[in-house]
């Protein structure tokens, strides 16, 4: 997939390029290694920062309480996941996605999909509770964007933060989307 | 107002809680901050590589024969769910067209933040457990997707 993106996007810039009579494409090519580094120092640090702060709200359990806190709604979310191994996960999973701690939320996702594994009946083929917590988890709410607000930040925004409560309203329509689909579907296939 | 209070108000709780729990608070910062740079490092590669391909990509003036206002928010919208750091390097580019606070330069902040790689999540989490019967998962992902990009219209529309 991503082998394909990639190409596409620089095969057809490239093509484009020479069909347009346009000289500059060696300048772009040359340039995008600097733009990549002026990228990365000014929304690096600040990601290196917040890092930081979550790692304190990690290691004192400030995490754990939230996802305790998140547990109730998603065992009402999927009712077929009986485990409690598996809810434990996902809950810690999505905390720590809303906090925008990455690090922390791939490995409990991924102890997540192990143990809802454990009690699927057909390997191969996602369950329903597998589906509803990656709806939860693509869609899912982050609290604060922070890459976002970083390189708005080294772009001169006036306001860098004016987009947190935007992105909350986005995102909640997207998570409630997803998971109401997701919820029809699923009734639909039990009649 | 929310806006500008959120981040400290963040900052209090975790440090005071951390601080109140009697943890070491510093360390646990510097310990964090040390993976952040490790995270960070890993990602640069792949930041420079998108970068270099949607540079080429945009840059090379071929969303010109779409035309239309929004036609320089198309490439975000359809990277955005397969790599992040390929919707980043696009965001990039549309505050360095527009600056970051123009109507594009929001509607851009908004999508990147209101969703995610869905369609890399899926691979990552599925692949993980050799689940190739995906059913009805990616639908409904990128069902979610679209309702956050059209949230994200209207609700800039309504914000700036």
């Amino acid at each position: 997939m991503i082998n394909i993106i990639w190409f596409l996007l620089i095969s057809i810039g490239i093509c484009y390029s020479f069909f347009t009579g346009n000289q500059e494409m060696g300048d772009i090519i040359l340039d995008s290694s600097y733009s990549a580094y002026e990228l990365i120092l000014s929304i690096g640090p600040l990601i290196v920062l917040w890092s930081g702060i979550m790692n304190i709200a990690s290691k004192s359990g400030l995490l754990r309480k939230f996802s305790n806190l998140l547990n109730p709604f998603l065992k009402k979310l999927m009712p077929s996941v009986k485990n409690p191994k598996a809810l434990e996960y996902i809950s810690s999973n999505i905390a720590a996605n809303m906090l925008g701690l990455g690090s922390v939320a791939t490995p409990a996702g991924l102890k997540a999909m192990k143990e809802l594994d454990r009690e699927n009946p057909n390997k191969g083929v996602a369950t329903e509770g597998m589906i509803t917590f990656l709806v939860l988890n693509t869609s899912g709410v982050t609290i604060i964007p922070m890459t976002v607000i970083a390189l708005r930040k080294a772009y001169g925004s006036i306001n860098p933060t004016a987009i947190i409560l935007p992105s909350i309203i986005a995102t909640t329509v997207s998570t409630i989307s997803g998971l109401t689909l997701d919820y029809f579907i699923r009734r639909r296939n039990v009649k | 107002m929310l806006n500008n209070y959120i981040i400290p108000i963040l900052v209090i709780v975790i440090l005071g809680y951390g601080f109140f729990k009697k943890t070491s608070i510093y360390d646990n910062f510097i310990e964090g901050s040390i993976d952040g740079l490790k995270i960070l490092i890993e990602i640069i590669p792949a930041i420079l590589a998108m970068i270099f391909a949607v540079n080429i990509f945009i840059q090379s003036g071929v969303l010109d024969t779409i035309g239309g206002k929004l036609k320089d928010v198309i490439p975000m919208v359809i990277l955005r769910p397969i790599s992040g750091n390929a919707s980043l390097a696009a965001l990039a580019n549309l505050y360095k067209m527009y600056g970051p606070d123009s109507y594009l330069g929001y509607l851009g902040s908004v999508i990147q933040g209101a969703t995610d790689t869905t369609i890399y999540v899926l691979a990552l989490y599925f692949g993980s457990v050799h689940i190739r019967k995906t059913k009805y998962a990616l639908g409904v992902g990128l069902f979610a997707d679209v309702c956050g990009i059209l949230a994200a219209f209207i609700v800039v529309r309504y914000f700036f």
